[in-house]
């Protein structure tokens, strides 16, 4: 069958008009978060000029590093209309598990880093089978591997510490070192995010995820294979998680068994506070990434303006809550919109 | 044409759901460049046979056959790449892409390393919906679209790819007379390319129209396959429903009684505009209108789903809270909406608690159900309407469309409401169960009940309304007696060529 073209397809006014609302709506989210990000270091800028010093930015960039990369891993399975609880106690059984492995010997960075990938990929394995293939709900399985994966860790620790001057100083150099002032966790950081962006945007495999997200009825009749999707979002996260837990031992070189210990939520928040949506289908791991920088210059900002942390998690679960009203509000407000402009 | 081997052909198929067969020793051949009809009253294995072709269920026993071959399809993936196209009853799309992601999911066109070409993408949607005759702009999120432009993104899905069978289950049942004719245009190209199609539709005039060969269904058995050349609307009718179909229409006259619902001057910006109407007690008024002309919204704003921007609904002399479908219902309302999958049903709740929804404060006592209760309340209405389920603990969506429809209008009437809204009463639904439907309505008007029907069928318009109303573009712009309904005079003033003689 050929597709023959009669007239060139005159695409309504009205219709361009509405995707280009969609489009305005999804770049406001990215644009007010960066907006509030500004906001933020210029207020505590003027409160503390040493928040924008040097070792300052250093800082902030340091801090945000390691929740940007969970929160590019979280993303993926996010987007595919599930959860993944699991990737605070994978960082810190990938951390402890890298620090075993050099405390006294130096195996060289890369191989340091593969161990963690494999470390986390594995626990992403269980949980992944268990969701996709064993239909167990995303929030059981993942709180289950939580538990388990700290229980894991705990037992293996047994209160053992592994301390900076156990670690290889070729390890501890990826953690402080930089190139052209720019220090490389973050460098690696949006690495990870440019090419998971790409990917989700540029292949099909990307896109099915969304669909799966966004409809996984649809998306059983397309064809999707959503199981094998599912799996590798999960896979995913594990490894960037099992990543992040080798990036952890080079950042402070000391790591004890509960090191990412309660991580999770950040995560979560920073990715729905990023604009992806936790029913799924929507989302950019850019907007995630935007999300996690928010969250941890707010803890950073709030350290320097000498107020009590828990002030930050008050913060961010305020956001958290603003971020999923926002979501349900313009969500309402699109189909209204979109459904009007199509009713002419 | 039927000399030659079948393009795709189910030989002794069987399929069961737990304790229903929907399928029993099934057989059907489709040749290329043959149009073949699939008639049967809805339950009677349609859809599912559909999906065993489509590889979305795999025959118990029996087999698919491919050019001859015996195949077997472990995913619809499978049967897509063979070149089967499926458009299904109800439009299933990704709400957050966009309608050119829709289309090629899974197949987009690639560029080097496997990177999807967006741009050949988008110009393939352009081309698709140029043919189709239709201005959808591929960026555009499915979101929102309505229930046709939704069946047109399905359509273009099914034309997007070299389709050696095209399989179409009621695609024309949201479509308006000029879409459809587009569709079938398109559709018979197909067919002079050497495309096999097998077409569903409860409304006969289309199968006769478009095929050629016709196989009918009745509770899951085949019951024949014959040309359609040597027999006649009455036959095929004959053969779905296996007795002579009485009266389609079955109108009561009734005494009119006095007014029950009353609605002044409503508006919702953009939608419709200054609607005012009446219905008296004992009537059945129908709210005719094209596709978009605002019929389903006034309904929805008439009983608070959507909230109107000025005016007000009166429901037996008191006015109705704006925007709260409670008092609606309270004051005895009750809606019977278009979209019964979305709106209408709770899916994966059984028969039983679906009727009971409407009715939890009454069930029980302190803010407990009471089983019992829910479950006599359930067998009630399902004995009343003819139910056709296994269990009233099943789950809703394991029943056909036409018995789906009975339970939605079950929980409605369980409310023991003064005026019912009913919104496309017989929408995808067989002739049997629509001409049951058309009874129930009638003799619940005849009861007392003020009906308020809308409807895009006309014959269902004109054969069951007392008055009908007619809507162009937000606006109401006739109101035409029964006597004097005709399609000519209802058609005209939808289209809003009609006279401004009545204009309400």
């Amino acid at each position: 069958m050929t597709v023959t073209v009669e007239k060139p397809a005159p695409a309504a006014e009205t219709e361009r008009s509405a995707r280009s609302l969609v489009d305005a709506v999804f770049r406001a989210r990215e644009i007010s978060i960066a907006g509030a990000l500004v906001l933020l270091v210029l207020f505590t800028w003027v409160a503390e000029p040493r928040f924008l010093n040097d070792q300052g930015v250093k800082d902030l960039l340091l801090n945000a590093a390691i929740l940007v990369l969970l929160a590019v891993g979280q993303s993926v399975v996010v987007i595919t209309r599930n959860i993944d609880l699991s990737v605070g106690s994978v960082v810190g059984l990938s951390a402890f598990a890298c620090g075993k492995f050099v405390s006294g010997t130096d195996h060289g960075v890369l191989t340091v880093l593969l161990l963690g990938v494999v470390v986390g990929a594995v626990c992403g394995l269980v949980s992944g089978s268990l969701v996709s293939f064993g239909k167990v709900p995303a929030l059981v399985v993942t709180l289950g591997m939580l538990y388990i994966i700290q229980g894991l860790d705990y037992w293996w620790a047994q209160g053992e510490q592994i301390n900076a001057a156990d670690v290889p100083q070729s390890v501890l150099d990826l953690g402080s070192g930089s190139v052209l002032g720019l220090p490389y966790l973050p460098l690696i950081s949006i690495a990870v995010l440019a090419g998971t962006a790409y990917v989700l945007r540029t292949y099909r495999s990307g896109r099915e995820l969304y669909a799966i997200g966004s409809s996984p009825e649809a998306a059983r009749l397309a064809g999707v294979p959503i199981r094998r999707r599912v799996l590798a979002a999960y896979l995913f996260s594990g490894a960037v998680s099992g990543f992040a837990g080798a990036l952890w031992l080079a950042r402070f070189g000391t790591v004890v068994a509960d090191n990412a210990h309660g991580w999770e939520l950040t995560v979560v928040s920073a990715v729905v506070v990023g604009g992806v949506a936790i029913v799924g289908g929507t989302g950019t791991v850019w907007g995630a990434a935007l999300g996690a920088l928010l969250l941890t210059t707010i803890g950073s900002a709030l350290a320097v303006l000498k107020v009590d942390s828990f002030w930050a998690d008050a913060i961010a679960g305020a956001l958290l809550l603003a971020a999923i009203s926002v979501d349900r509000i313009v969500n309402v407000r699109m189909t209204r919109a979109l459904r009007k402009r199509s009713a002419r | 044409m039927s000399q030659s081997v079948p393009v795709l052909a189910l030989k002794g198929v069987n399929k069961s759901f737990g304790a229903v067969r929907a399928l029993r020793d099934v057989s059907l051949e489709l040749f290329a460049g043959e149009a073949h009809a699939l008639a049967g009253e809805n339950g009677a294995g349609k859809s599912t046979l559909i999906k065993a072709l489509a590889g979305v269920h795999r025959p118990d026993s029996g087999e698919v056959l491919l050019d001859g071959e015996p195949v077997v399809f472990h995913g619809p993936a499978d049967a897509r790449d063979v070149g089967i196209a499926v458009i299904y009853q109800e439009p299933t799309l990704f709400p957050d892409l966009s309608i050119a992601e829709n289309i090629f999911m899974g197949r987009q066109p690639r560029r080097a390393f496997g990177r999807i070409d967006h741009k050949a993408v988008r110009a393939q949607v352009a081309a698709l919906m140029a043919r189709l005759g239709v201005d959808l702009a591929p960026d555009r999120p499915a979101r929102g679209l309505s229930i046709a432009d939704q069946q047109i993104v399905e359509i273009a899905k099914a034309l997007s790819f070299d389709a050696r069978v095209l399989i179409m289950d009621e695609p024309t049942a949201a479509l308006t007379g000029s879409e459809t004719a587009r569709l079938f245009a398109v559709v018979e190209a197909l067919r002079a390319e050497g495309a096999a199609v097998l077409f569903i539709s409860h409304r006969l005039e289309e199968i006769f129209e478009l095929c050629q060969r016709v196989t009918t269904l009745r509770d899951g058995r085949w019951v024949a396959s014959e040309p359609l050349d040597g027999i006649t609307q009455d036959d095929l009718v004959r053969r779905m429903v296996g007795r002579d179909l009485e009266e389609l229409y079955p109108k009561q006259p009734t005494r009119v009684g006095e007014t029950a619902l009353s609605v002044r001057r409503l508006t919702r910006e953009g939608v419709f505009r200054d609607v005012s109407f009446d219905v008296r007690r004992g009537e059945i008024v129908a709210l005719a209108g094209l596709v978009g002309a605002g019929r389903s919204e006034v309904a929805q704003a008439v009983f608070g789903v959507d909230r109107a921007d000025a005016g007000e609904v009166r429901v037996g002399g008191t006015v109705l809270r704006p925007g709260s479908p409670t008092a609606a219902m309270d004051a005895g309302l009750a809606l019977v909406p278009e979209d019964r999958r979305q709106r209408g049903l709770v899916m994966e709740m059984s028969i039983e608690r679906n009727i009971g929804l409407t009715g939890l404060d009454r069930l029980g006592r302190a803010g407990m159900v009471k089983r019992a209760l829910e479950r006599g309340r359930a067998s009630d209405w399902a004995v009343r309407l003819q139910l056709k389920y296994g269990s009233l603990g099943d789950h809703v969506g394991v029943l056909s469309g036409g018995n789906q429809q009975k339970v939605v209008l079950a929980k409605w009437l369980a409310t023991d409401p003064a005026v019912l809204i009913v919104d496309e009463p017989t929408r995808g639904i067989d002739v049997g169960t629509k001409a049951e439907v058309h009874r129930l309505l009638s003799s619940l008007a005849a009861e007392g009940l003020a009906v308020l029907m809308v409807s895009s069928d006309l014959p269902e318009v004109l054969g069951m309304a007392d008055r009908v109303l007619v809507m162009h573009e937000g606006r109401l712009v006739a109101e035409i007696p029964r006597a004097e309904a005709t399609e000519e005079s209802v058609m005209a003033a939808a289209t809003g060529l009609a006279d401004e003689g009545r204009a309400a």
